[in-house]
């Protein structure tokens, strides 16, 4: 058990040595979601003006999709990483080791936690500076477990298609499946004035309890009712995604 | 020459065909963004000073078909880093392939997408509803426009290859994309953005290419929006040219 704590430390630190030591390739995961922010708020931003909107602020209204959208990216990019890895042979070297494969896994998608801290603070810090309501104590807790969470989420689904396809050419695909995820939600506007296909889709997209989750504490109050629905979401999505890359990772090489 | 970039334009082609990782970002996604903001943000036609179109399903498609093509020039790039890695370009370098054909292969390519691309959403277009006001000539005009579009953003995707020479890095610019996009006209009507984007839509080529290609979509083929889209087009081709033809000499004298 220890060794297999101090293996899963190990693999989460080299992944953020990652981050250190090639600056550049994390720079655009660190600062995109903070870019969709501002750019959407901008771009969208006139759709408070539309009846029935609610007169909310409209980067507030955003702002849990861009939360999200770290968690995604940093979910994708641990994918890519893992699909390098693969590509290079240092995968295969891991998998020879005596070190139970869902430890080796863990590694990998736990990482993920940690690194969306970095996305994460950049975009809360440049959203206050730009008018981000503040979500208030409780609020802030949420973001800073269910974020996380959902990195985790995302990475998994990024290790079981890295491991499908052994190829960083999948990033793409990680990416683009995570970020519909994302967006097949009441992301722009509230479920009333979506066409109605898309609010019947957000309406079962369990990613939209998770912004509705967050979402409560940017323009309202956090509430029991909001937030348990979401930390449920996240869990299950969590189970049935690792479910998805620790069978990844069992059939490598067999 | 010739014959060598027709050759590697076609193994291009072929590899983009055989990797569903690849062909699904350029056609998927952006198909799947229409979706959402069509659905998304279709109450905003009902905004004063949004222009009189048909649905807001013909206002987006040019947005989807540039972001498309963006997204086509990154996914060459990536493939192009990818055979940096894997050592090809290394062996065609060794070959008696004309260098320029390298880079050039790549990007017939790229274009080839484009004229893919351009079928696939006005297609997707037509049977969702939407219609092209100029007719025959605007749909000649958008399957002129598109392709050159792909062309002039794979020159990024090039240079960016050329010049990290690995994947994950040119697959990081990915996300940026979006941005390019989001700060241009290319979804929302430049009246209409709020600040910083409007000031920026009014000098980001992707405007002016975006607008050129909806323009017969919504209303008639105008030559000066057909003019401020070449013009679009021409920029970011001579600033991806540039960069790559730099990039190529850095790689060359590495090497």
């Amino acid at each position: 058990m220890t060794q297999s704590i101090a293996v899963t430390g190990a693999l989460m630190r080299r992944a953020l040595n990652e981050v250190v030591r090639v600056p550049g390739a994390a720079v655009p995961g660190v600062v995109a979601p903070t870019i969709f922010l501002l750019g959407l708020t901008a771009a969208f931003g006139k759709l408070t003006e539309v009846r029935g909107f609610g007169g909310e602020d409209y980067i507030s209204f955003l702002a849990p999709v861009t939360l999200l959208q770290c968690a995604g990216f940093t979910g994708a990019a641990t994918g890519v990483n893992l699909a390098r890895d693969i590509e290079q042979g240092w995968f295969d070297r891991l998998l020879v080791a005596p070190t139970p494969r869902v430890v080796l896994l863990g590694g990998v998608v736990l990482s993920a936690a940690l690194r969306v801290l970095l996305p994460l603070g950049f975009l809360l810090t440049m959203g206050f500076a730009f008018g981000l309501n503040f979500p208030g104590v409780d609020g802030m807790l949420l973001v800073l477990i269910l974020v996380p969470a959902y990195a985790v989420v995302a990475a998994c689904w990024g290790a079981s298609i890295a491991l499908r396809f052994r190829t960083q050419a999948a990033g793409p695909l990680i990416q683009s499946v995570m970020f519909m995820f994302i967006l097949f939600t009441a992301s722009y506007a509230p479920l009333a004035l979506l066409a109605p296909w898309l609010e019947a889709v957000a309406r079962v997209n369990p990613v939209n309890q998770v912004i509705e989750g967050l979402r409560s504490g940017f323009v309202a109050e956090v509430s029991w009712h909001e937030t348990w629905p979401a930390l449920l979401t996240v869990l299950g999505m969590g189970l049935f995604f690792g479910a998805l890359a620790l069978r990844g990772v069992r059939r490598t090489g067999q | 020459m010739t014959a060598a970039v027709v050759a590697l334009a076609r193994r291009s082609i072929r590899q983009t065909f055989r990797r569903p990782q690849f062909i699904a970002p350029i056609l998927l996604m952006p198909t799947l963004f229409l979706a959402v903001n069509t659905g998304g943000a279709d109450s905003a036609q009902t905004l004063p000073g949004f222009p009189d179109v048909d649905g807001f399903l013909d206002f987006e498609l040019a947005g989807a078909m540039m972001q498309a093509s963006m997204l086509a020039g990154i996914t060459g790039g990536i493939a192009l880093a990818i055979d940096i890695e894997m050592g090809f370009i290394d062996r065609l370098l060794a070959a008696p392939v004309p260098r320029p054909a390298i880079v050039l292969g790549r990007l017939g390519a790229t274009g080839a997408m484009g004229v893919l691309l351009s079928a696939w959403f006005l297609a997707l277009g037509f049977v969702f509803g939407a219609s092209v006001h100029a007719g025959v000539a605007g749909v000649l005009l958008i399957a002129v426009l598109v392709p050159l579009a792909a062309l002039a953003f794979g020159t990024v995707g090039t240079a960016l290859a050329l010049w990290a020479g690995r994947a994950s890095v040119v697959q990081s610019v990915f996300p940026l994309v979006f941005v390019v996009v989001f700060m241009s006209s290319a979804f929302f009507p430049r009246e209409l953005l709020s600040e910083p984007a409007n000031s920026i839509a009014d000098y980001n080529p992707m405007s002016f290419i975006a607008e050129a290609v909806r323009d017969p979509i919504i209303g008639s083929i105008t030559a000066t929006e057909t003019l401020k889209g070449l013009l679009g087009i021409a920029i970011v081709g001579a600033i991806g040219t540039a960069l790559s033809s730099l990039a190529l000499r850095h790689r060359l004298r590495a090497t």
